[in-house]
């Protein structure tokens, strides 16, 4: 289903901004009870968690949030926000996930009315946030394992329903390698079981943690500790790799969606949608690590924001195995406009540019845009060439 | 009441009357019969308030224990074997957040090769993983160590494992007082824990810990083992008022008045032993035996005072140290390290092995008489040990020991090499 499946009552409804950055849902019992009923679980929203909002700052693409309304913006604006993931903590400037975990969190604090406990795999997340004897977390917080994170997260849930607390929340989180990788037994298995439990996984495609070894999330070609840039075929090979937010939706579990950092107010309304809702619901954020992918501090955002508008990152939402709503792609680009910029990829480009692999990556980008629909049919990529249509 | 019933469902029976929160299952032998006598008693809502969760491995198991634990919940699994092992990293976790957690371990091999028989090398392998470990002698002390478990684990804020012997106890039919709710509740507080995800007071648990302090916070996970040390004959006590009967404690002397001798062991050998040294005071002979329920912590001060003036103890034990020997047997020559004395260690019952009255006597005999080697393998069959080790001095690719050794054996059919 495409974008035009967008109602645009809500948008319409607004009034200067024609636009709506947030929606918010009330607790889903429907779905709940479809579930537990034993009938074919259904669809609930036929509307995406949050519809673009459309001011962008001139020349970096940013999305404003000064011009809507204030019950529109962001929870991040809000300055009685819970700071979960307060300051302080030790991530690299420009860490993605530390920006994505602040947003999410909050988000998912504000649904849950301040009753959330969050289950942390081991992972860069984790240990920037906990140095002895400090820490950064602001909400209740269990770090176990590095591959556990997701039955850890069961057991709270587990816990909380024996013990009669079904107002209290919990939330697991985890990198691409606790997730995709070490954790993913333990991640089908609390899909499978339906546990009350929103998993958000902030993938930055590699092991970065212990010095940026290859993942099962690691893109085709990037350059790794363990995928060098050296050989016949420098960096990751193709045809590896899992695509997890499809395995989720396999599961047919209530909830799944992709956001990146580039869309701050996309992915706590993602959070906000899945915290609306009970069961096993997935959010699989992309978030940039410029140490990893060797890419300037400052271009963080803009990096998640090019693998977005090139397709290379599909932004969706599926309820109970169905895709219910993709991002479009805004102003799309070469997928050459995301790698050039990251030192992982650099090998596609010096000594000598190797456009069969360019090519390559190009072509998954027009697969992803087939199938969420990220395009309108006029300019489906299949038909002119992106390149020179993105430079004309 | 005494009940007729199989040891695995006076211990699922035993657990539910201390109404556990959360109750995580994967099914392997020999403790399969538990947790399925749990779903049972959950599953037809005799259980109220509490959650039984089948999970996808037994690293999940003790995963959701250590999850459903650090939210407040009282939480029980069980395992074996290979599933202990596949649970291990968890296991340490447990022990070293301070989780409360009871699992029972159904004592079995592990492969490879691969059996599914009774010996102690699962547990003993986890003796350094920071959890409290209890063995039980008999069914009934399975039941009523699990009992006594929850109880100290709450108190300490540390694990305990219950090891009963798998199919030997958790197979057998016999007689058992279950501990009965109303007795139980008068035994066992409800769990508050020390340490709690509560939003409404919100900590962080496993934090980073660097150089700087691990020694420490590992200094704490001894000094809380050997303070059970008192919680643990303590709580014992406390069972007898409730229940009155003896279960649990730190060792369990028999016959060791003047015993020159003492055999050591752990689990439902003792059964065996405690015939074997009737017969032998029958015929006048200053031999006892002694019990060790409490393997970790280990009660160097107990085993040393039950040794007494015994001139010799012998170790008979269910697993062993490759490349060393017995291992309970170092532990007690530790006890007596201020006055060392001669002592024995049988390795027997590895893989389901019938430890016979008559081997016992035979090894005995020597021990005795001071003729026994320090390390011996009861009932070994030493001919099909050296045709295996000629095998494999006259061939290099001499194949696969145990697949050679069933063929020798007449197992399977005699065949291609």
């Amino acid at each position: 289903m495409s974008s035009s499946s967008a109602s645009p009552s809500s948008a319409e409804s607004l009034d200067i901004t024609s636009t709506s950055a947030l929606t918010i849902h009330g607790p889903s019992t429907v779905a709940d009870a479809g579930y537990h009923m034993g009938v074919v679980p259904e669809v609930v929203h036929d509307t995406p968690a949050a519809t673009p909002v459309k001011f962008y700052q001139v020349g970096s693409f940013a999305v404003g949030n000064r011009l809507l309304p204030v019950s529109e913006r962001s929870v991040q604006s809000d300055p009685k926000r819970f700071n979960s993931l307060t300051s302080g903590h030790r991530a690299c400037q420009g860490c993605g996930e530390a920006l994505g975990a602040r947003y999410a969190l909050d988000a998912a604090m504000r649904a849950a009315d301040g009753k959330l406990v969050a289950v942390n795999a081991t992972g860069c997340l984790e240990v920037f946030s906990t140095p002895y004897p400090e820490t950064s977390w602001r909400v209740a917080w269990l770090h176990s394992l590095f591959g556990n994170a997701p039955a850890v997260a069961s057991g709270v849930a587990a816990a909380y329903k024996a013990l009669g607390r079904d107002d209290i929340r919990v939330v697991a989180q985890g990198g691409d390698g606790g997730t995709v990788d070490i954790g993913f037994g333990c991640l089908s298995g609390m899909f499978e079981r339906n546990d009350d439990v929103l998993y958000i996984c902030y993938d930055n495609e590699a092991y970065m943690n212990t010095g940026v070894q290859r993942s099962g999330a690691t893109p085709p070609a990037a350059r790794t500790a363990t995928t060098q840039a050296v050989g016949d075929d420098p960096g990751n090979v193709f045809g590896q790799g899992k695509d997890l937010p499809r395995i989720a939706m396999a599961h047919e579990i209530p909830y799944v969606a992709t956001a990146t950092v580039a869309d701050l107010h996309d992915l706590e309304a993602k959070v906000t949608r899945a915290m609306s809702m009970r069961g096993a619901r997935y959010i699989h954020v992309m978030v940039p690590c410029p140490l990893g992918w060797g890419t300037a501090s400052c271009d963080t955002i803009k990096i998640a924001r090019l693998a977005t508008q090139s397709g290379l990152w599909p932004v969706f939402e599926g309820e109970y195995g169905e895709v219910v709503a993709s991002t479009p792609i805004r102003r799309q680009v070469p997928v050459e406009d995301y790698l050039k910029g990251q030192k992982r990829f650099a090998h596609l480009f010096n000594p000598v540019r190797r456009d069969e692999v360019i090519d390559r990556l190009q072509a998954q980008a027009d697969r992803n845009i087939r199938r969420y629909g990220l395009l309108p049919e006029a300019t489906s990529p299949t038909l002119p060439p992106i390149a020179e249509e993105a430079n004309a | 009441m005494l009940t007729q019933l199989e040891g695995s469902m006076a211990v699922a029976r035993a657990v539910a009357a201390c109404r556990p929160h959360v109750i995580c299952a994967y099914p392997i032998s020999p403790q399969t019969h538990i947790v399925e006598g749990l779903s049972a008693i959950v599953k037809a809502g005799e259980l109220p308030g509490c959650e039984y969760v089948n999970v996808e491995s037994e690293f999940a198991a003790m995963s959701v224990a250590i999850g459903a634990s650090a939210a407040g919940a009282r939480s029980y699994t069980a395992t074996a074997s290979q599933g202990l092992l596949f649970m291990v990293e968890a296991v340490y976790n447990a022990s070293g957040l301070g989780l409360p957690i009871v699992m029972t371990v159904a004592n079995r091999a592990i492969g490879a090769p691969i059996n599914i028989w009774n010996d102690h090398t699962d547990a003993m392998s986890q003796r350094d993983s920071g959890w409290i470990q209890l063995y039980a002698e008999t069914n009934q002390e399975a039941a009523d160590l699990h009992v006594q478990a929850f109880k100290i684990a709450e108190e300490l804020s540390l694990p305990v494992m219950v090891c009963m012997d798998g199919f030997i106890l958790t197979h057998a039919v016999e007689q058992v007082d279950v501990p009965e709710v109303e007795q139980v509740a008068r035994f066992l507080p409800p769990f508050e824990p020390r340490q709690v995800l509560d939003p409404e007071q919100p900590v962080s648990i496993g934090a980073m810990v660097g150089p700087e302090a691990f020694t420490e916070v590992r200094y704490l996970a001894h000094e809380r083992q050997m303070q059970a040390l008192d919680v643990i004959p303590r709580v014992a006590e406390e069972f007898r008022a409730v229940f009155d009967r003896d279960s649990g404690g730190l060792v369990r002397g028999y016959r060791l008045e003047d015993a020159e001798t003492v055999v050591i062991a752990l689990g439902s050998v003792l059964g065996t032993i405690k015939d074997v040294v009737d017969e032998r005071r029958e015929r006048g002979e200053k031999i006892g035996a002694l019990g060790i329920t409490s393997f970790r912590p280990f009660p160097l001060d107990a085993v040393r005072e039950a040794l007494g003036a015994a001139k010799r103890f012998v170790c008979v034990e269910k697993a062993f140290s490759v490349g060393i020997g017995g291992i309970v047997a170092s532990h007690v020559r530790m006890a007596m390290s201020a006055s060392p004395i001669a002592n024995y260690t049988i390795v027997a019952g590895l893989g389901g092995r019938a430890i016979l009255k008559s081997s016992l006597h035979d090894a005995f005999d020597k021990a005795v008489a001071d003729d026994l080697p320090a390390l011996t393998f009861l009932d070994l069959d030493h001919g099909l040990v050296e045709r295996e080790l000629a095998r494999t001095r006259a061939d290099r690719r001499s194949g696969p020991a145990a697949e050679n050794i069933l063929r020798d054996l007449g197992a399977v059919r005699a065949g291609s090499r």
